[in-house]
């Protein structure tokens, strides 16, 4: 018998009898405000959230920010000649050099800050980790209260996806909060007019 | 009967020796256990959540065959590797032959408690493969040849110090160096270069999905992400209770683990992993490891629902005070000592004695597990099956005689009140375990019951 079959006849075995799930899983937040809670949960997890007013905006807006960066790498049409590296590389491990990566992202959830990015908007998954700094972008009125409204908004995950809130940090040594271990050392999110 | 490792009891003995030591351990893991409370009640619904979580797991452990067969069927659609191993050591030979195949000899690993359990770093070392731990916690407890302390804060019994010492000695840190922020930086430029060279990783799993096939990592420093998406081959190992019915379930068990866990809203990555990337291989490692085993046990297979929080640890006053390697286990704290006599009852007949059954940890619980009633219902089994000491059986035995004769244990009283206030120094001595650590009380005159019977009207 393989491994299989004496694991699953084992369970079968030994499980107790069937209980249901609960008729409800889901929960609404009723924030008065959604951006708002969206924008204080950023601020507290160290993340700034800029309204721009249209493409053109975020494109004088990022000039102005990353004047004197070099390595900049976006998945944003609009910002294709504001970036001086290109994503089409074969081999992912080509991405290291990447100092600001401004990507699009599809939504972003009020509760705790998290915006989801997949394979959809991405060609390399690494991108939103190697990157030294990162920056989303999201349409203004793509955001969600909660988690449960998020994954009714998500009906799939595609080959791969990420809910990511703020930048990497670790409190390893001695609960004492660092930002930046091993991804993004800082996060900034443009919420778009149109 | 002989026993390898160092009692609970023991091991605590020797963790309380330096008292300022012990109370910035039980402080630190404190602060963490607030920062839960303060974040759990930011959400009105927070005990429904818990209650909906409970009935979900509870699902999930009576379906538990249909679930993983579902999973595995969808897992296989996606393009993943499924293997399924019925103990450690079919796990840790599974991950050689994969790493063998692909002539891999170095790996990077993100924290997997299971390979904890499995034991796994020590028998792929021994077969010549290099493992590196990238969590910043298990890279330190790595380092210093130790298992972590704490499920979620891997290296949470050592001080910046400590720290400091161990990364001048391995990575060249300054002397002396302590801040939190220079040591991690250090470490950030050491492991990225493991992260660029290494062409396998592993990852543990906190959710299997059946419905979709895939599943989610949770990592707040994006070391599991980092590893995987470089790595030409993902493994990713699980133990069978991490299945969930449906993606939507998620909701429920992420807006949990991370306030539960350390007061965060949410971990700041929650990777959804479905199908390799073009070009690479991902392998799924299905584990029993004695878990089907505790799924037959009636009173003991809700510790099964763990989603691994290490809130119970945090409120634990025995764990806060004992610290994790106390529990001479992979997985420490009340959950721990749930788990642990399950995988060996002998060597781990000590750990459900290691709780004052406060309830505490059943209190905190995002899944509702009841630890403390099984702690409790432990000990009933470890004393029956003879894997107690018999020091504790004739003392449990003795207790059971006194506390059952109304008339010997009014005597007892009386006796033992009387030889507290004129022999004091027959109970105030080192021989009398009470005595440890604190004073004994001042001996009332009578007992309540004489009280009693004399004040009734």
């Amino acid at each position: 018998m393989s491994s299989r079959e004496k694991i699953l006849q084992q369970v079968k075995l030994n499980k107790p009898s069937g209980t249901d799930l609960p008729a409800r899983y889901t929960f609404d937040s009723g924030y008065a405000n959604t951006e708002d809670k969206f924008k204080e949960v950023l601020q507290s997890i160290y993340t700034e959230v800029i309204i721009v007013a249209s493409m053109e905006h975020l494109r004088e807006k990022v000039e102005e920010m990353y004047v004197d960066v070099v390595n900049k790498a976006s998945t944003i049409p609009e910002l294709a000649s504001w970036a001086d590296f290109s994503l089409q590389v074969s081999d992912p491990h080509d991405l290291e050099m990447i100092e600001v990566a401004i990507l699009q992202a599809e939504f972003g959830v009020a509760e705790n800050g998290a915006v989801w990015i997949s394979d959809n908007h991405l060609q390399h998954r690494v991108l939103p980790f190697i990157t030294q700094n990162l920056a989303f972008v999201i349409p203004r009125n793509a955001l969600v209260n909660n988690m449960h409204d998020a994954y009714n908004r998500l009906s799939d995950t595609t080959g791969w996806g990420c809910f990511i809130a703020g930048p990497s940090k670790t409190a390893d040594i001695e609960q004492s909060l660092v930002i930046g271990a091993h991804g993004a050392r800082s996060m900034v999110i443009f919420l778009v007019e149109n | 009967m002989s026993k390898a490792v160092i009692e609970h009891a023991e091991a605590s003995e020797t963790f309380n020796k330096d008292e300022p030591y012990v109370d910035w351990h039980d402080e630190t893991l404190w602060f963490v256990r607030k920062k839960r409370d303060i974040s759990s009640k930011l959400l009105p619904e927070w005990e429904e959540l818990r209650e909906t979580a409970s009935q979900i797991k509870n699902y999930v452990l009576s379906h538990m065959d249909d679930l993983l067969e579902a999973f595995e069927k969808n897992a296989k659609a996606n393009g993943i590797h499924v293997h399924w191993a019925v103990d450690a050591k079919e796990h840790n030979e599974i991950v050689l032959a994969i790493l063998k195949q692909h002539k891999v000899e170095r790996m990077v690993k993100s924290k997997s408690m299971l390979t904890e359990e499995c034991h796994m770093n020590e028998f792929l070392i021994q077969n010549g493969i290099d493992v590196i731990d990238t969590d910043l916690g298990e890279r330190i407890v790595q380092l210093r040849q130790e298992p972590p302390s704490h499920i979620v804060l891997p290296a949470i019994h050592l001080k910046k110090k400590d720290i400091g010492d161990l990364f001048h000695e391995h990575l060249g840190t300054d002397a002396g160096a302590t801040d939190p922020q220079y040591l991690t930086e250090a470490a950030r430029q050491h492991l990225r270069d493991k992260f660029l060279t290494r062409r396998a990783a592993l990852t543990g799993v906190n959710f299997a999905v059946a419905e979709t096939g895939g599943f989610v990592v949770c990592t707040n420093e994006g070391n599991a992400d980092m590893g995987a998406h470089l790595a030409e081959v993902h493994i990713a190992s699980m133990g069978f209770e991490k299945i969930i019915p449906l993606q939507s379930h998620l909701g429920v068990f992420l807006r949990l683990l991370a306030r539960s866990a350390t007061g965060q809203p949410v971990t700041t990555y929650s990777s959804h992993f479905k199908k390799p990337r073009d070009g690479q291989e991902m392998h799924l490692v299905i584990v029993d490891n004695g878990r089907s085993t505790q799924l037959g046990r009636a009173d003991f297979r809700n510790s099964l629902k763990c989603i691994r929080c290490g809130a119970c640890m945090n409120t634990c006053p025995v764990y806060r005070r004992s610290g994790g390697h106390s529990y001479h286990n992979a997985v420490a704290g009340p959950i721990g000592s749930i788990l642990a006599p399950n995988l060996d009852m002998t060597k781990n007949a000590d750990l459900p004695f290691a709780s004052t059954l406060c309830g505490s940890c059943s209190n905190v619980c995002p899944v509702k597990i009841d630890i403390h009633d099984q702690l409790y219902k432990w000990r009933q089994v470890l004393v029956k099956g003879g894997h107690v000491p018999q020091a504790k059986e004739i003392g449990v035995k003795a207790m059971s005689m006194v506390l059952s004769q109304p008339r010997f244990y009014q005597w007892s009283g009386r006796l033992g009140r009387s030889v507290m206030r004129t022999l004091p120094f027959m109970v105030n001595n080192s021989l009398n375990p009470w005595f440890k650590q604190r004073e004994m009380p001042e001996p009332p005159k009578e007992s309540f019951r004489d009280w009693f019977v004399r004040n009734r009207k």
